[in-house]
């Protein structure tokens, strides 16, 4: 019971840590690692959640894929330091009120909704890939194809819009 | 185990420095890397709702946005490598030409 909750603490701390560090870094190249580290333990979650497919998903797609996309191009563009403007000086401090506010918002939400249901135990097969599978191609075939075809759309106009003009050069 | 009411704080706690990322920092990229930090959020809480009632949609859902969180961030990195290329910066303070 312990275990659990140091476990989830644990993570939840890092977590948390690695999302402000993200934000806090000069460097857009520590902002990516830090945004890496974040992936890597909601992964983690995933996985004390019963969602092990989920949780490769995410470390393959998020925490690789996405991430190495990401890192690419800071370093393609040489865009690791950007400076922060001298002026607008009183946005940040009224962003962080507002954040302040919507986290106080869902507190009150979570935990004066009544919405702290223990969980249930679930099924023996809950969240395997092959339980996962089967109402992947069962009821979601749709969704899941449509996926491929946003997917090829998506890769379709990357190519295009960074595809260097040719015929009239700026 | 742990109350599934952690995971929904947690989720909040993220959600709101993905909004707060997006709010105060400038560099185009550190944004979208915010916007991430929120769909991962959210994506947090479809598990742990999922995991709440047995069901598996939410995990379900979870892959979806995956999928579309990938074609997502090829899109947006692609258009931030188009305007790089013709304005020299990726500070979205000095990307201001549509401005009204």
């Amino acid at each position: 019971m312990t275990g659990d909750l140091l476990l989830f603490f644990g993570l939840a701390i890092v977590a948390v840590a690695a999302a402000v560090g993200m934000l806090a870094s000069r460097n857009a190249v520590y902002s990516a690692l830090f945004l890496i580290i974040n992936f890597a333990t909601i992964g983690v979650f995933f996985l004390l959640l019963g969602a092990p497919f989920i949780a490769m998903a995410q470390v393959t797609v998020y925490a690789g894929a996405i991430m190495v996309l990401f890192l690419f191009v800071i370093m393609l563009l040489g865009a690791e330091q950007v400076q922060q403007p001298g002026g607008g000086g009183w946005q940040r401090p009224l962003a962080i009120l507002l954040a302040v506010a919507l986290v106080v918002e869902t507190a009150v939400l979570i935990f004066g909704g009544g919405a702290s249901q223990a969980i249930l135990p679930a099924a023996s097969d809950y969240g395997n890939p092959q339980a996962i599978g089967m109402e992947l191609f069962s009821d979601f075939l749709l969704p899941f194809e449509i996926t491929s075809v946003l997917l090829l759309a998506a890769m379709v106009g990357v190519i295009v819009i960074t595809k260097e003009d040719r015929k009239k050069p700026e | 185990m742990v109350p599934v009411s952690y995971y929904f704080a947690l989720s909040a706690i993220l959600f709101t420095l993905g909004a707060l990322g997006v709010l105060i920092r400038r560099n185009a990229i550190i944004v979208f890397m915010s916007i991430e930090l929120m769909l991962n959020a959210a994506n947090l809480l479809f598990v742990a709702f999922a995991r709440t009632y047995g069901a598996l949609n939410g995990q379900i859902y979870v892959f979806f946005v995956i999928a579309v969180a990938a074609a997502e961030v090829a899109v947006g990195l692609a258009l931030i490598v188009a305007i790089f290329r013709s304005r020299q910066t990726v500070n979205l303070d000095e990307i201001s030409s549509m401005k009204g």
